[in-house]
């Protein structure tokens, strides 16, 4: 790791919770200070700050439009191919500011992943959707070696069992479940450091979502993830930290089950209990 | 209005859509039953294996028919590169540029331009400053008509490649290039053939730009650099002449040429339904 000095905002302030809407702490592979998104005259992400730790899991919850996903999206610049959407703020990645000039926006987005809300399998065999990844960033020297890292990938993700026999078949051959664990095996298969994952579940069955429950855990050990989700439940069973969104701003975050337990804010206790959103 | 006069007015419209309906079809039909039995009764093996006769002489198409594949190939070998990168670029690059709403429009002035005029401007460009007629001057003519087609179902085939399967792409750290080559292409690739064949189809028939530059030939020729036979230009000649054999082949190679073409647009289109279902009952 770079030993850089964390950002002044990331000090002393784990302790208590002066300010529930500025909830750091001290291992953390990311952080956000005073981050704005706006599209066009839209402000759709009003000074958030946030920090994403190594090894646990962050779930982002809000209501529809509230900024979560736009938020996650500036995490690994998928917001730049968007016209008239425009970042400011500090976002760093191990200490190193993402949005800077001389940022390659490639690599970044090899080192944080994403996996999307429905799953894009490319036109491809499964084997060259894992594939796909380290053959552009040449992660493997041999055939060997990067038949050895679509195993482990795949592994990782939980489909290894599933699909080691049909390897040569297209990727949209599977079912959605299993499309969404392609994609996180594709994803996994650049070694990335974070991994945001933007309602990874919301368009599988009930089966095929705690599968991918059971992996976001089993993945914790190796990554720091982030998750945006609509299922306050999910929230609550996968994560270690979650984030509430309301309007653009970060209305409060902290410990999930200190959040589902005793929420600090009126506005959250009223999302949690259902009272709205 | 009341219920009585509402289902009579319906059924006058669908009336009145079917009598519409089966006009265009009996035209076609005729069409076809025409060349068939015209055609059919000068096609013989003749046909396909010699050249174009002297009027009363006995001969075939076969200059005719090889000029037309390959000033058709050739055209379609210098236009569709074109055509495929330009809808690339206008789907993933330029999008919404000034430029590319330039191109979009001039595509489709191109699209619609009189085939005459894209002959007389090759005429201008590369007969006249060449001096003299030639295959390869047919074969830009074809080109430039089938640049618009090729463009058109490029940019409206990458567009129909799901948004999240780019910015998948994207996510795990490809170059648009890379993404375009590797996953764009890949996902378009049957709409894109598609278009290559629609493109054939149309310039496969087109008469106006071979007549300024190809011209013709009576005999054999595989020389690109003098004039070539083609059907289309043989069709015209050889219709209009007094002579009853030259009538018969102008016959036979309106039959040859239509089938082709017919099955070149089926094909697309069975390809196109195959592959994108919510496509294949227009374009």
């Amino acid at each position: 790791m770079i030993g850089a000095a964390p950002p002044a905002a990331a000090q002393g302030e784990t302790a208590a919770r002066p300010d529930p809407g500025r909830d750091t702490i001290d291992n953390f592979v990311m952080t956000a200070r005073n981050v704005n998104v706006y599209y066009g005259d839209k402000h759709a992400v009003k000074n958030v700050n946030l920090d994403i730790g190594r090894n646990q899991v962050l779930a982002m919850i809000g209501p529809s439009g509230c900024g979560k996903s736009t938020f996650l999206r500036c995490l690994n610049r998928m917001n730049d191919t968007i016209p008239g959407a425009r970042v400011d703020g500090l976002i760093t990645l191990d200490g190193q500011d993402i949005y800077d000039r001389k940022q390659d926006v490639a690599q970044l987005r090899a080192r944080v992943g994403i996996v999307f809300q429905k799953p894009t399998p490319f036109p491809q065999s499964i084997y060259a959707n894992v594939a796909y990844g380290p053959r552009i960033h040449g992660l493997a020297g041999t055939r060997g070696d990067l038949d050895e890292l679509v195993q482990t990938s795949l592994e990782r993700a939980g489909l290894w069992d599933e699909v080691k026999d049909r390897l040569s078949q297209p990727g949209t051959s599977l079912s959605g479940g299993q499309q969404q664990r392609l994609c996180i095996a594709r994803t996994i298969a650049v070694n990335p450091e974070v991994i945001l994952m933007d309602e990874p579940t919301s368009a599988l069955d009930p089966t095929a979502c705690a599968k991918i429950e059971d992996l976001i855990d089993e993945l914790r050990k190796n990554y720091a993830i982030t998750i945006v989700t609509h299922n306050m439940q999910q929230a609550a069973r996968v994560s270690q930290r979650t984030a509430y969104f309301y309007l653009g701003d970060l209305v409060e975050v902290g410990p999930t089950d200190l959040m589902f337990t005793n929420p600090q804010q009126k506005l959250t206790e009223d999302y949690i209990t259902g009272r709205f959103g | 209005m009341n219920r009585p006069l509402r289902k009579f007015m319906n059924g006058v419209f669908i009336a009145l859509s079917m009598i519409a309906t089966s006009l265009g079809l009996a035209c076609l039909g005729a069409i076809l039953w025409t060349l068939l039995s015209h055609g059919l009764t000068g096609m013989n093996l003749a046909t396909f294996t010699q050249m174009t006769p002297p009027p009363g002489g006995q001969g075939g198409l076969l200059n005719a028919i090889y000029g037309s594949t390959v000033m058709t190939l050739l055209g379609i070998a210098i236009g569709s590169p074109i055509g495929v990168l330009a809808g690339t670029y206008l789907a993933e690059y330029g999008r919404d540029s000034r430029l590319s709403v330039l191109v979009r429009f001039i595509n489709d002035v191109l699209l619609s331009a009189p085939s005459i005029i894209i002959g007389l401007f090759v005429y201008e460009v590369v007969v006249i400053r060449m001096g003299h007629f030639s295959a390869i001057a047919g074969a830009l003519g074809l080109a430039v008509l089938a640049i618009p087609v090729t463009l058109r179902t490029t940019e409206d085939m990458l567009n129909l490649v799901p948004v999240g399967m780019k910015d998948s792409s994207a996510a795990l750290g490809a170059y648009p290039w890379r993404t375009t080559l590797s996953v764009l292409y890949p996902a378009a690739r049957s709409g894109i053939v598609t278009g290559l064949l629609l493109a054939i189809a149309r310039i496969s028939g087109e008469t106006a730009p071979l007549l300024f530059t190809a011209l013709n030939n009576q005999f054999w020729s595989d020389n690109l650099n003098a004039p070539m036979a083609n059907l289309p230009v043989v069709i015209f000649q050889f219709a209009l002449s007094p002579y009853k054999n030259w009538q018969d082949l102008a016959w036979a190679g309106a039959l040859i040429s239509t089938f082709t073409i017919l099955l070149l647009s089926v094909t697309a289109r069975v390809l196109l339904a195959v592959t994108h279902p919510e496509r294949g009952s227009r374009q």
